[in-house]
């Protein structure tokens, strides 16, 4: 049994703007019956350029319904450049998360929007976006290279969860390693740590990788960090803001912070937390 | 949740009323070791000894021809393996595409480590192909292992003939009959098996114990090397409770089984030909004729599996489905994409499984509050318009 939240099992049981509308401003479909799920949005706009109403038909397990639903209530009232903004993260969070297993509903969500988008703009589809890489789900490698740029996809098995790429036979396994490693290399240009690090350049580094990998992540969540010193290879920092007070802070600290340091910087670090 | 309508028997069953009582008193009053040289120990042996005798009268075999074991999956492993080793030289296995995990990992597993594995097609209703499996029997052919009866299809499989094609090659014939045992008349003397598993907690006995049938003179080698308990073909001090326990589930299903299998066939038939009736675009997957009495999958087309279980689950309704979403693998079920199911309907298909605690008026519960949920789901869909498909 899947561990859904509350907000997902009410918009999978009380479905929110189920149907079509008639002469919408935009529509998109994407997957298909045979992938096992498929969705179909459709938006009308107001006279002010606001999404007045959104409606959806899915096929597709609860977290897909759930998804939908949540999507059209997210689009209402907003402009086009408001809604293309939402991700597929925007929609798992407005549900209270999902499970991993099931991220490519909400990512069902933001394609079918893409698509709805460009359909009101009057944008042909892109004739072939990239190259299919899994034959099962017909999956290309420009949208395997978005989701794992935009989720820091670090395994085949993140892709498949949000892609459902290589979720089938299995052959395109090593394409799609080959994938995640490449964009990796090409975010952080100058991965190359040198063997032995200064101090000083020690320092430099874990300061950099704060600054421009982990703030960044942890301010999604209302929270910051800053560097309180370092001595040897212990790294003492001081979680701020909701870090500060938040329960699992030392999940963060250690999963997340202490394992990012080690993956940039250097391996032999630990993350102290000074209160 | 108080009020459960359980129908997915296939995939556990209650412990009997019956059963419990009878494995109560070996938890906290007769615990002793049954290897003990002391009376207190000894008595709970003589009682295992009476379950041994149950469990090989359910499928008329010899009483030390039964091994306890810890389930299914442990019966399915010991067979294969005991193959295996008492057949170094053989390097071929037959199996069939539509294995519960227990069987088709474990091949799977084999064919990585150097074993050829030949895999019996079957066809669009779920039987197997005879001739695949005459075709590929070879002089080093160690095991041919095929399960008495599908989990998902409820399809049951002719083993007799299997068995005696296998062992005209001189291989081993195992069959998982996890899904046939109480359900279905299963008699050891009257075919050509080797081994056969089976397990407690499908049929009302508790989890964690099943039995391996060896037949006498087929060379075996333990899976678990330790003591000297089942005669040291597995090692391992013994589920004392839970083996009295399925002592007592093979008697009542041995002493029952026609009177209660006719009744659960009869309640099957009125659910499958309702659900048929009443709900357009569903469609049964499986062997009509030759299948389990308690079993019905059926696929609804255009919705998926998961949002129906859910659902269903929110009236008390427990079934389960093929679909990929349940299972936390993206593409359907082996058994079903095996017998050609489309991946469309496959994605909406619903196990049912009964039991004799069913009655009914659950059947006729089900029967009144499914089509609301289908007919509900298909409005949702995309792919649905009024009475027909839209697209594809």
């Amino acid at each position: 049994m899947w561990e859904y939240t509350d907000k997902v099992k009410d918009h999978f049981l009380n479905p929110r703007n189920v149907g079509e509308i008639e002469n919408p401003d935009g529509v998109g479909e994407v997957g298909s019956m045979a992938c096992g799920d498929a969705l179909k949005l459709f938006f009308k706009l107001d006279a002010d350029g606001k999404i007045e109403d959104a409606r959806f038909q899915t096929f597709g397990c609860a977290s897909a319904i759930a998804s939908s639903s949540a999507l059209t209530e997210m689009l209402k009232g907003k402009t086009i450049d408001e809604a293309e903004k939402i991700t597929n993260e925007d929609i798992a969070a407005y549900l209270g998360g999902l499970p991993k297993e099931k991220m490519h509903c909400s990512v069902l969500g933001r394609d079918a929007l893409k698509k709805a988008v460009m359909n009101y703009r009057g944008e042909a589809p892109v004739a072939s976006d990239g190259e299919v890489v899994c034959e099962c789900f017909g999956v290309t490698d420009r949208q395997i290279e978005k989701a794992v740029r935009e989720n820091n996809l670090k395994t085949v098995e993140d892709v498949t969860n949000y892609t459902k790429a290589g979720g089938g036979c299995g052959n395109c396994h090593e394409k799609i390693r080959e994938i995640i490693d490449e964009v990796h290399q090409k975010a952080t240009p100058a991965p190359v740590v040198p063997k032995k690090m200064t101090n000083i350049e020690k320092i430099k580094l874990i300061e950099e990788t704060l600054e421009r990998e982990i703030k960044p992540a942890l301010r999604k969540d209302g929270g910051s960090i800053e560097l309180v010193d370092v001595d040897g290879n212990t790294v003492y920092v001081r979680l701020t803001g909701t870090c500060a007070v938040c329960a699992a802070s030392e999940l963060t600290l250690k999963n997340y912070v202490e394992a990012t340091l080690r993956e940039l910087v250097t391996p032999e670090l630990t993350v102290e937390e000074v209160r | 949740m108080d009020a459960v309508i359980y129908m997915d028997n296939n995939a556990t069953t209650r412990v009997a009323p019956e059963v419990f009582e009878e494995m109560a008193p070996y938890f906290t009053k007769y615990y002793g070791n049954p290897s003990s040289m002391h009376t207190f120990g000894g008595m709970v042996g003589r009682q295992i000894s009476k379950a041994r005798e149950q469990v090989a009268s359910l499928i008329n075999a010899a009483p030390e021809e039964i091994i306890f074991t810890s389930c299914g999956t442990e019966s399915d492993s010991t067979a294969i393996w005991a193959a295996l080793a008492s057949n170094p030289s053989k390097k071929h296995i037959i199996t069939t595409r539509v294995e519960h995990p227990a069987v088709k990992n474990l091949c799977e597993h084999l064919e990585k480590t150097g074993y050829r594995v030949s895999w019996v097609p079957v066809d669009h209703e779920g039987r197997l192909d005879m001739d695949y499996v005459n075709d590929h029997l070879a002089e080093d052919t160690a095991i041919v292992s095929v399960m008495w009866a599908n989990n998902e299809s409820g399809v049951i499989f002719p083993v007799d003939r299997i068995a005696r094609a296998a062992a005209e090659r001189g291989a081993v014939f195992h069959t998982d009959a996890v899904q046939a045992v109480g359900k279905i008349p299963v008699d050891v003397k009257a075919t050509a098996v080797n081994m056969l598993s089976l397990s407690g907690h499908k049929i009302h006995a508790p989890k964690g114990v099943g039995a391996l049938y060896v037949r006498k003179g087929t060379k075996f080698s333990p899976f678990l090397i330790g003591g000297h308990q089942e005669r040291g073909r597995r090692g391992g001090t013994e589920n004392t409770a839970s083996i009295i326990g399925l002592g007592k589930a093979a008697e009542m299903a041995r002493t029952n089984l026609t009177r209660d299998m006719a009744r659960i066939r009869a309640l099957r038939d009125k659910l499958e030909t309702g659900i048929l009736e009443n709900i357009p675009h569903a469609l049964l997957n499986g062997d009509k004729e030759n299948r389990l009495p308690n079993t019905v999958n059926i696929s609804f087309e255009y919705i998926e599996g998961e949002a129906i279980l859910l659902m269903m689950d929110q009236m008390g309704i427990c079934a389960s489905s093929g679909s990929a979403c349940t299972s936390g693998s993206l593409e359907p079920s082996h058994v079903l994409r095996a017998m050609g199911v489309p991946f469309t309907a496959a994605h909406g298909s619903i196990r049912f499984s009964l039991s004799i605690y069913n009655t009914e008026e659950e059947i006729d519960f089900v029967l009144e509050k499914l089509p609301p949920v289908i007919d509900r789901l298909r409005r949702m869909s995309p792919f649905w318009k009024e009475g027909s498909c839209k697209v594809q």
